[in-house]
C-alpha cells in the first residue's frame, strides 16, 4: 500500500518536499493556510541575487507537483501520533498519515513593536515586504500620498540582532535584500538618493558581495548606524535619527519613504505543533534540530520531520536543500 | 531582705554594659543629627507625636502587627518572642515588688526571683502569679520552638528565603536560643526540690528531681541561664539584635517628621541599626524571585553600609522599585539609602555639548513627551489626540528633540550630571509660560515632581486626563473590553499616583482588578536604576509581572509608563500592550473631525482646561 506524508506548509519548503516525495512515489498531503502556494516567496517581487522574477521560482515549484494533494485554505490545529502513524485535524476534518514535515516557515517581524520607528503609525515608514508590494503594482516606490519619493532610507536589522524586541539573531537574507532594494529603487528612481543605516553587512552567499559592489557604484550610501527613532514632519516626510558610528556623529536626516529590513520570526502556531509533537524549541524560538552539523531535518520524534524557515532564518537555496534532505529523510524513514 | 548570689554576675554585667553602649549610641546619633532634624525633635516632642509613637512600638515592636499582616505564624513567633519576654518582665517585676512590699530591688532579683524565694506563702496573688509566670515562659517557649523551626524550614511561616546570618548573629542567636529553655530548666529543678513554682514548673521540675543526681543541676543551671543572658546583652550592640533598641528610636524620630534627605545623615545610622535581618525584603524582590539574584537585598546591603564595607556590587544591584520599602515591617527607607549611597561615587564630569538648545514655544499647558516618548510614539498620538478632542491649548515642548529629564542618571547617582540637564529643562519649561507642565511619562514626572522646583503643578498625564475625563470636557463611552492595569514603580509607589489611571480606565472599559497592585505591584523589569541584568532577564521578570496580572485573560493589558510599555511588548508577542492613553482614543466620542493632532494645533484652539 501506498504510504502517506503530510506536509505543513506550502512554502517554498513544503513545495520542495512534496515534489521530491512525490517522485519517489509517495501519496503527498499538502497542509496550506492560505489560498495561495509559494508562501513569502509569492509575495515577493525579484529575488537577490540576480533579480530573477519571484514567479518563475514559485510556479517552478507548484507546476513540479504531480499528483500531490493540496489542500489550500487548510489550517492544522493538531497533529496527534496514533498507531504507527498520525491524524492531523484541520478544518474540522482529520486526515491520517504515515509521517509529517512541519515546513511551516517564519513569520515576518512585526514591525509595530519597533514602535520607535513608527511603523503603522506614520504612513511613509514601511517594511521591505511593503515595498516588494510596490514594485509589483507601481514597479516603484510610492509615497503614501502618491507622491514621487526623492530620498529613501533603509533601515538594517529592524527585529534582528535586537535584544530589546528579544530578537538577538541574525536572519541572514535582509542584509542583502536591502541591497537589491535599494539597487532597484536606483534604477526606478536614477534621481533618488539612497541610504542604507547597516550595523555590519552580511553578505554571504554566491553573487552577494557583486551586489553590495553594484548598489556602492550606482550611488547607494551606506551608513554605519542604527536608527533611534523617527517621527512624522511636513508632507507625510519622516525625520530620522541616527549615529554615523564611523564618523562618530548624531544625525538627522529628513526622507519621503523609511523602509525597515523587517527579520524572520518564529511562528507562535508553529511552536504549539511542535511543541504538542515532542520537538524541541531553541533559544531563537525556532525548532531545534536534532544534530546542528549532521541531522539538520531530523527530530527527537519518529516520523516528524522538519524543513525550511521553521527551523531558523533561510534563504530560498538552503530551504530547497533542506527540502531536498527531509524528504530523502522521510523516505529512509518509511522504508525501514 | 538582701538577695546575691555570685551567678547573677554575668547577667548584672551584661545588662550594664547594653544600657551604657545602647545610651552612648542613641546619644552620638541625636547628637550627629543636622539642625532641621533636631528642630522637629524640639518642636514635637512634648506633642501627640510621642503619644502616636509610644503606640507604634506597641503594636509594632511588641506586637508585631505588620509581620502578622504577612504570615500569621511569622507575627505569632516575632509577637511571643517580644511581648511575651516584655510581660515577663513585667510580671517578674510586680511578683518581686509585691513580696518585698514596694522595696526597691537591684534588677537582676526579679530575674531570678524562684532561686532566691522558694516560700511564697505570703506574696498576695500567689496563685495567679506563679501561673501566669509559667504560662508566659511557655508563650515565649512557643516562639523560640517556632524559630528553630524557621532555621530548618522557613516555608510554612510565609518566607522563601530567609537571610544568611553572618557568624557573630549566629553566636548571638544560640544564645538568645538558650536563653528561655535555660530559664525553664533551672526553674524546673528548683520547684522540684523545692516544691514551689507553677503548674508547669512545678510538674516538670518533680519529674526531673526523680531522676538520680537531678539535684546536682541546680546551680549549674542557674550559673548558665545567667551566662546565656549575659552573652545575649552583650552581644547585642555587635549584633543584628541592635535592631530591638533601635527601632523604638526610629519610630519616635519618625513620628516627629524625620526622614531621609539626598544625603547619609545621622538618622540613616538609625535605620541600619533598625534593620532586624529578617530577610522579608529577599522575597518581596523580584531580583530573588525571578533572577536568583538573592544577595543583594536590602538586609545585605543594610548591613554592609553598617559594617563600612558595602561594595559597587550591593550598591548597584537594585532596581529601585521600592518593593521592599513597603514590604519592611520596620518601615526602612531602604532606596532612598541605596541611592545616597550611589550619589556618594559620582562617575567623572559628563560632557553635555551635543545637548540640542530648544526653543520655548508658548503656550497654557507644556507637554513633554521625554525620552521615552520619543520611543513609543504612538503614546504620544494618542495622549495629543485627547488633548485636542478636550480642546486643550498645549504646546509640545520637545516635539522636534528632546532633553533628557535627568532621572536616569538621578537614580544611578550622577546627582550633578542629573541637574545640568534639569536646568536646561527648568529654562525650557518656564520659558513656555504655561500653567501646568504635563507628560506621559512617570519617570520625568517623578523628577520634574521632586527635584525640579518648578514654579508651576506637574501632571502626569493620566492625572491631567482624569480632571478632562472627569469635568466632561473629554467625553469617553465605555467599550467592552475587559483591561487589566499594571502600575508602574514610579508613578505608583514613587509617586502615589494609583486611582487616576484606574478611573479614566473605567470610563474606557471593563476594568479587571487584580491582587497584586498599588504597593503591592510587581516592577516590569525595565527598570533604569539597574544595568547589570540582560534583556533577557528583563523580559524574564516582565513575563512572570504580565502573569502576576492576569494578562492572558483580558483583552489589553494597560500601563501609564512608557518603558513599562517597552518592556512589555519586548517579552510578549501574546499581548496587546497599550497606555492608557491608547485605550482612551478607542473609547473618546469627540466629534471625530477633531482626533488629528497636527491640524487641530494649527487651527489654534482657544479653549482653556479647567
Amino acid at each position: 500500500m501506498t504510504k502517506t506524508v503530510a506536509i505543513i506548509g506550502g512554502g517554498v519548503a513544503g513545495l520542495e518536499t512534496a515534489k521530491q516525495l512525490n517522485s519517489l512515489g509517495y501519496s503527498v498531503k499538502l497542509f496550506e493556510k492560505t489560498n495561495t502556494l509559494g508562501g513569502h516567496v509569492a509575495k515577493w517581487d525579484r529575488l537577490f541575487p540576480n533579480k530573477r522574477h519571484a514567479s518563475e521560482v514559485v510556479s517552478s515549484l507548484t507546476l513540479s507537483q504531480g499528483n500531490t494533494q493540496t489542500l489550500t485554505e487548510t489550517t492544522v490545529h493538531s497533529i496527534k501520533r496514533e498507531n504507527q502513524g498520525f491524524v492531523i485535524s484541520a478544518n474540522s476534518s482529520n486526515h491520517e498519515a504515515d509521517a509529517v514535515v512541519l515546513a511551516t516557515g517564519f513569520e515576518l517581524f512585526p514591525a509595530e513593536k519597533k514602535e520607535e520607528y513608527g511603523y503603522g503609525l506614520f504612513e511613509n515608514v514601511i517594511t521591505s515586504a511593503d515595498l516588494e508590494q510596490m514594485f509589483k503594482k507601481h514597479g516603484k516606490p510610492v509615497m503614501a500620498s502618491g507622491h514621487k519619493p526623492v530620498r529613501i532610507a533603509f533601515i538594517h536589522c529592524v527585529g534582528s540582532r535586537d535584544e530589546k524586541v528579544n530578537r538577538p539573531y541574525c536572519s541572514k537574507v535582509c542584509c542583502v535584500t536591502a541591497v537589491k532594494q535599494a539597487i532597484e529603487v536606483k534604477e526606478a528612481l536614477p534621481n533618488s538618493e539612497v541610504f542604507c543605516f547597516y550595523m555590519d553587512l552580511r553578505t554571504f552567499g554566491p553573487g552577494y558581495e557583486d551586489l553590495y559592489k553594484e548598489a556602492q557604484s550606482k550611488g547607494v550610501t551606506f551608513i554605519r548606524g542604527r536608527l533611534s527613532e523617527s517621527s512624522e514632519i511636513e508632507g507625510g516626510r519622516v525625520l530620522i535619527k541616527a549615529e554615523d558610528t564611523l564618523a562618530s556623529t548624531p544625525l538627522k536626516m529628513s526622507v519621503d519613504i523609511v523602509v525597515l529590513m523587517v527579520g524572520m520570526s518564529p511562528l507562535r502556531s508553529t511552536n504549539k505543533l511542535a511543541t504538542d509533537l515532542g520537538l524541541s524549541i531553541n533559544a531563537d524560538g525556532f525548532i531545534a534540530a536534532t544534530d546542528l552539523h549532521t541531522n539538520p531535518t531530523g527530530t527527537a520524534t519518529n516520523g516528524v520531520f522538519v524543513a525550511g524557515a521553521c527551523t531558523g532564518p533561510n534563504n530560498i537555496t538552503d530551504t530547497v536543500n533542506a527540502a531536498k534532505a527531509t524528504a530523502l529523510d522521510v523516505h529512509n524513514y518509511l522504508s525501514r | 531582705m538582701n538577695y546575691y548570689h555570685h551567678f547573677v554576675i554575668p547577667f548584672t554585667a551584661g545588662l550594664l554594659f547594653l544600657v551604657i553602649v545602647v545610651a552612648a549610641k542613641w546619644i552620638g546619633w541625636i547628637k550627629n543629627l543636622d539642625a532641621e532634624q533636631k528642630g522637629l525633635i524640639k518642636r514635637n516632642i512634648f506633642g501627640k507625636a510621642s503619644l502616636h509613637a509610644t503606640w507604634e512600638v506597641i503594636t509594632e515592636s511588641l506586637l508585631h502587627r505588620r509581620i502578622f499582616q504577612k504570615n500569621f505564624l511569622l507575627g505569632y513567633m516575632h509577637m511571643s518572642l517580644a511581648f511575651g519576654w516584655f510581660l515577663l518582665i513585667v510580671m517578674g517585676n510586680l511578683e518581686t515588688r509585691f513580696f518585698t512590699h514596694g522595696q526597691m530591688n537591684p534588677p537582676y532579683v526579679p530575674i531570678f526571683f524562684e532561686f532566691f524565694e522558694h516560700d511564697l506563702s505570703t506574696l498576695r496573688y500567689k496563685e495567679i502569679f506563679t501561673f501566669v509566670m509559667d504560662f508566659l515562659l511557655l508563650f515565649v517557649l512557643s516562639g523560640v520552638a517556632l524559630a528553630y523551626m524557621k532555621r530548618a524550614t522557613s516555608k510554612p511561616l510565609g518566607m522563601k528565603k530567609a537571610t544568611k546570618h553572618a557568624f557573630i548573629d549566629k553566636l548571638a542567636l544560640t544564645s538568645l536560643w538558650l536563653i528561655f529553655p535555660l530559664r525553664l530548666a533551672a526553674e524546673s529543678v528548683t520547684a522540684g526540690l523545692y516544691d514551689s513554682g507553677g503548674f508547669f514548673t512545678r510538674w516538670l521540675g518533680e519529674a526531673i528531681v526523680s531522676l538520680p543526681g537531678a539535684d546536682m543541676l541546680y546551680y549549674p543551671l542557674w550559673w548558665a541561664y545567667s551566662i546565656s543572658l549575659g552573652l545575649f546583652f552583650i552581644s547585642v550592640p555587635f549584633t543584628r539584635y541592635m535592631h530591638i533598641p533601635t527601632e523604638t528610636l526610629l519610630i519616635f524620630l519618625r513620628k516627629y517628621g524625620i526622614r531621609e534627605k539626598n544625603e547619609h545623615t545621622s538618622y540613616t545610622q538609625v535605620e541600619l541599626n533598625a534593620c532586624s535581618r529578617c530577610g522579608i525584603c529577599i522575597d518581596s524582590c523580584q531580583l530573588s524571585s525571578e533572577l536568583g539574584i538573592s544577595n543583594s537585598q536590602s538586609t545585605y546591603f543594610l548591613k554592609s553600609l553598617r559594617d563600612k564595607k558595602t561594595t559597587d556590587y550591593l550598591t548597584e544591584t537594585c532596581m529601585l522599585c521600592g518593593r521592599c520599602d513597603f514590604a519592611c515591617p520596620v518601615g526602612i527607607e531602604n532606596s532612598t539609602i541605596r541611592l545616597n549611597q550611589r550619589r556618594e561615587t559620582p562617575a567623572s564630569a559628563i560632557n553635555f555639548g551635543y545637548v540640542p538648545t530648544i526653543e520655548a514655544s508658548k503656550g497654557k499647558i507644556a507637554f513633554f513627551a521625554g525620552c521615552m516618548g520619543q520611543l513609543t510614539p504612538s503614546v504620544t498620538k494618542a495622549t495629543l489626540t485627547l488633548f485636542n478632542a478636550a480642546g486643550v491649548e498645549y504646546t509640545h515642548i520637545d516635539k522636534d528633540a528632546t532633553i533628557c529629564c535627568g532621572r536616569p542618571l538621578q537614580v544611578n547617582g550622577e546627582e550633578s550630571a542629573a541637574k545640568e540637564l534639569a536646568q536646561k529643562n527648568k529654562q525650557l519649561i518656564e520659558g513656555t509660560g504655561a500653567q501646568a507642565l504635563v507628560t506621559t511619562c512617570p519617570i520625568c514626572a517623578r523628577i520634574f515632581a521632586e527635584s525640579y522646583g518648578l514654579s508651576i503643578p506637574v501632571y502626569h498625564h493620566t492625572q491631567f486626563l482624569y480632571q478632562l475625563a472627569a469635568s466632561g470636557q473629554l467625553k469617553l463611552t465605555p467599550t467592552s473590553n475587559l483591561i487589566t492595569y499594571h502600575d508602574p514603580c514610579e508613578l505608583g509607589r514613587g509617586l502615589g499616583i494609583y486611582e487616576e489611571p484606574r478611573e479614566l480606565l473605567k470610563f474606557a472599559g471593563n476594568l479587571v482588578e487584580v491582587k497584586s497592585s498599588k504597593t503591592d505591584s510587581l516592577c516590569c523589569g525595565g527598570s533604569l536604576a539597574i544595568t547589570s541584568i540582560n534583556q533577557q532577564q528583563r523580559s524574564q521578570i516582565a513575563i512572570k509581572t504580565l502573569e502576576s496580572i492576569g494578562a492572558n485573560d483580558v483583552d489589553f493589558v494597560a500601563t501609564a509608563c512608557p518603558l513599562c510599555k517597552k518592556t512589555f511588548t519586548a517579552a510578549s508577542d501574546e499581548n496587546a500592550i497599550l497606555d492608557v492613553s491608547e485605550i482612551l482614543v478607542k473609547a473618546c466620542t469627540n466629534s471625530r473631525q477633531s482626533l488629528k493632532p497636527e491640524q487641530k494645533q494649527r487651527t489654534k484652539e482657544t479653549s482653556t482646561v479647567n
